[in-house]
């Protein structure tokens, strides 16, 4: 079975200053497979400054790894040229967070969606292009008379976004990376969204990295997740298990903090550390700011298998069997 | 100032003042009005808002974008800029009405009387400027006679109210992450003890932790200074966790006001209830359940009750009889023909 995308043992380390003094690994060893022939949806969570931006820009060929590689289709992303490059472009699509920054607010609609057809020759004429877009506009459930011709300030917030996921469509992309695409639209206009997504991924064969820090929407989307901190993989494995009886301290406290719209479930009672600054050095990265630290913690955690599809990098299950970090992938159900 | 009760346990709820004693609001809003004269028409944003609020108490204001939710709170504070007049009605804190205040009265109100924590606070600081240099240019202006000294340990006390380190006082915004910054204007907001807090989306930018924490502290400092919150923001989740009452917005009306527990177990409003049907659960995996349509555009009401075009219990008034607010039993109040009946 092929491989549609290969994530070997990537970092991303920045540098700051003149000198070079001081980096911050936003992404440390990460690796995940996904399929060629099974498209499914991936989440990749955690909270801010947890690298899960980093892995879209890296996904995306925006920035190139520090360490590892990135494999698309059997070929190392880095060295893409030419028609490869071109083909990888239209194949990997992005949907991003801000649906109010994307769009230039001198042109309309149509301008969004022509300049790809135009780049990567997608029609024959005017005609099929119209079509083209028609269609990708339909599929993510707009009417297309309601939305071609018009200027971004006069569509909401949610018609935008759905707008941003037709042009991904329209390359009909093998991978989706959506990052946050929908924490900046009304809670109503969500599930339209996510139910796009999804409708994307079953009935058009996308597979989609599905970025963000909200575990709700996670939980209803998604069939595996990945909970990223600083760039460290805390715990992964089928949704429902990580979601609904999580075994990392941090995950816990994730799960413990949604706000779940149910009166009778609260907000955990358990306290929260403050984060520390800077870039944490070695050993588990959670460990400042976890209730159950031990001695141990100093010393980088590997991955323990917690179950069939459930994996927890912390020393608390540290007699459970290892998996290896590159076989990550191999717990996360498709 | 007095924070010594900051140590009570974060979640704990505050406990209900006596029942004896017969509370007086903090906070009257009656017959609010704001209209937007754009070139394309009169657009009328808050259509007759009435409500009160007592002290202590947290409400959640929640609605689509465009329904006026943060036209309520710049009209409370009387920041509506021109295309946009406040066009009548009152809102009382304590017993003086901001809008019979000239500018100057009202330039001092603000911050004393009421409180406005911006949407996207975080980018509201100064990059070039320390935040203790910010937070004193904020008391200095309402407290002109008062010592530095008296200030610097005013704005000390307020960063360590909102859990902020006071070295956060000497530092600049680019130092700190975007829920200490948020943090800090909270800080800011408390500074000169409000009577009345408006938040507007606080912690949308924010994630679950840090969100929690800043809807923490924002609770510790409200039961320090009994003041009453207003929480804008779409989020009922966050709702559910933190406010006392509910008032639910829709093109610019005021369509169901009711205590928390009331509009989770039994939403009166069809789009409250919508509302309240489309939030996700651990029980319904994989059930998107959005509102059809859209939110109407200001510009083009439909005639009688607004959200008739979407509703899912219309009858034949809603297309042409406007609802007025009803109060039910037990003091909730509803905007909706299917109560014609009732209270």
């Amino acid at each position: 079975m092929a491989d549609l995308l290969r994530l070997e043992n990537v970092s991303k380390a920045y540098t700051g200053g003149l000198t070079g003094g001081r980096s911050t690994i936003a992404l440390r060893n990460f690796s995940m497979t996904l399929k060629e022939d099974e498209p499914t949806i991936l989440t990749v969570a955690g909270e801010s400054g947890s690298g899960k931006t980093t892995l879209a820009m890296l996904l995306l060929g925006f920035i190139s790894p520090s360490a590892g590689q990135i494999i698309y289709r059997g070929k190392n992303v880095a060295s893409l040229q030419g028609k490869e490059r071109l083909a990888y472009r239209r194949e990997v699509q992005a949907v991003f967070q801000d649906p109010f920054a994307v769009f230039n607010p001198f042109y309309t609609v149509d301008h969004l969606l022509s300049v790809p057809i135009k780049n990567f020759k997608l029609a024959k004429s005017k005609a099929d292009a119209r079509d083209k877009m028609e269609g990708a506009l339909t599929a993510v459930g707009l009417r297309p008379e309601d939305i071609l011709g018009r200027f971004p300030h006069q569509l909401s917030g949610g018609q935008r976004q759905r707008i941003n996921v037709a042009r991904a469509l329209l390359l009909k992309p093998r991978l989706l990376i959506a990052d946050e695409p929908v924490s900046m639209v009304d809670a109503s206009l969500r599930a339209t969204i996510l139910e796009t997504l999804r409708n994307l991924q079953r009935d058009h064969g996308v597979s989609i990295i599905y970025i963000t820090h909200d575990l709700t929407t996670a939980y209803h989307i998604a069939k595996s997740i990945v909970v990223l901190y600083r760039g460290a993989v805390m715990e992964a494995g089928d949704v429902d298990a990580v979601i609904k009886d999580p075994q990392h301290p941090y995950t816990q406290l994730l799960v413990d903090s949604i706000p779940w719209p149910n009166l009778d479930q609260r907000w955990g009672a358990q306290p929260i550390k403050v984060r520390e600054a800077g870039g944490g050095g070695e050993g588990c990265r959670f460990r400042s700011r976890c209730p159950v630290a031990m001695d141990i913690c100093a010393t980088d955690p590997p991955l323990y298998r917690l179950g069939d599809s459930h994996t927890a990098s912390c020393f608390r299950y540290d007699r459970q069997p290892l998996v290896a970090r590159e076989n990550l992938s191999e717990l996360l159900p498709a | 100032m007095n924070y010594s009760n900051l140590s009570v346990a974060p979640t704990a709820r505050a406990a209900m003042p006596p029942l004896a004693a017969k509370v007086e609001p903090v906070l009257r809003v009656s017959g609010l009005e704001v209209t937007y004269y754009t070139d394309a028409g009169r657009a009328k944003a808050l259509d007759n808002v009435t409500f009160t609020l007592n002290p202590g108490e947290k409400l959640g204001m929640v609605g689509e974008s465009g329904s006026g939710k943060s036209t309520m709170a710049l009209a409370m504070m009387r920041m509506i800029k021109a295309p946009g007049r406040i066009e009548g009605g009152s809102v009382v804190v304590g017993d003086t009405d901001l809008m019979s205040l000239d500018a100057e009265g009202m330039r001092k109100a603000r911050l004393s009387k009421i409180a406005y924590i911006p949407q996207g606070a975080m980018n509201s600081l100064n990059p070039v400027m320390r935040i203790g240099a910010q937070m004193m240019d904020a008391v200095k202006s309402h407290l002109p006679r008062e010592s530095r000294a008296a200030i610097e340990a005013r704005c000390k006390r307020a960063l360590q109210s909102v859990d902020l380190d006071p070295g956060v006082f000497r530092m600049h915004p680019h130092e700190l992450s975007g829920g200490m910054k948020q943090r800090v204007c909270i800080a800011i907001g408390i500074l000169l003890d409000p009577q009345v807090i408006i938040a507007d989306e606080p912690t949308s930018a924010l994630d679950v932790v840090t969100q929690r924490q800043v809807m923490e502290t924002i609770d510790n400092v409200k039961n320090a200074i009994n003041a009453a919150v207003i929480l804008i923001g779409h989020d009922m989740g966050l709702m559910a966790q933190f406010v006392d009452k509910v008032a639910v917005m829709y093109a610019g009306r005021l369509v169901e006001f009711s205590t928390v527990r009331e509009m989770f177990t039994d939403p009166r409003h069809p789009y409250a209830r919508a509302l309240i049907d489309s939030l996700p659960n651990l029980d319904n995996k994989g059930v998107f359940q959005g509102i059809p349509g859209l939110a109407p555009s200001l510009l083009r009401l439909p005639s009688g009750c607004a959200f008739h075009p979407r509703c899912a219990s219309i009858m034949d008034s809603c297309r042409s009889v406007r609802p007025e607010p009803r109060v039910l039993a037990g003091g909730r109040s509803v905007t909706c023909h299917l109560y014609d009946g009732e209270g």
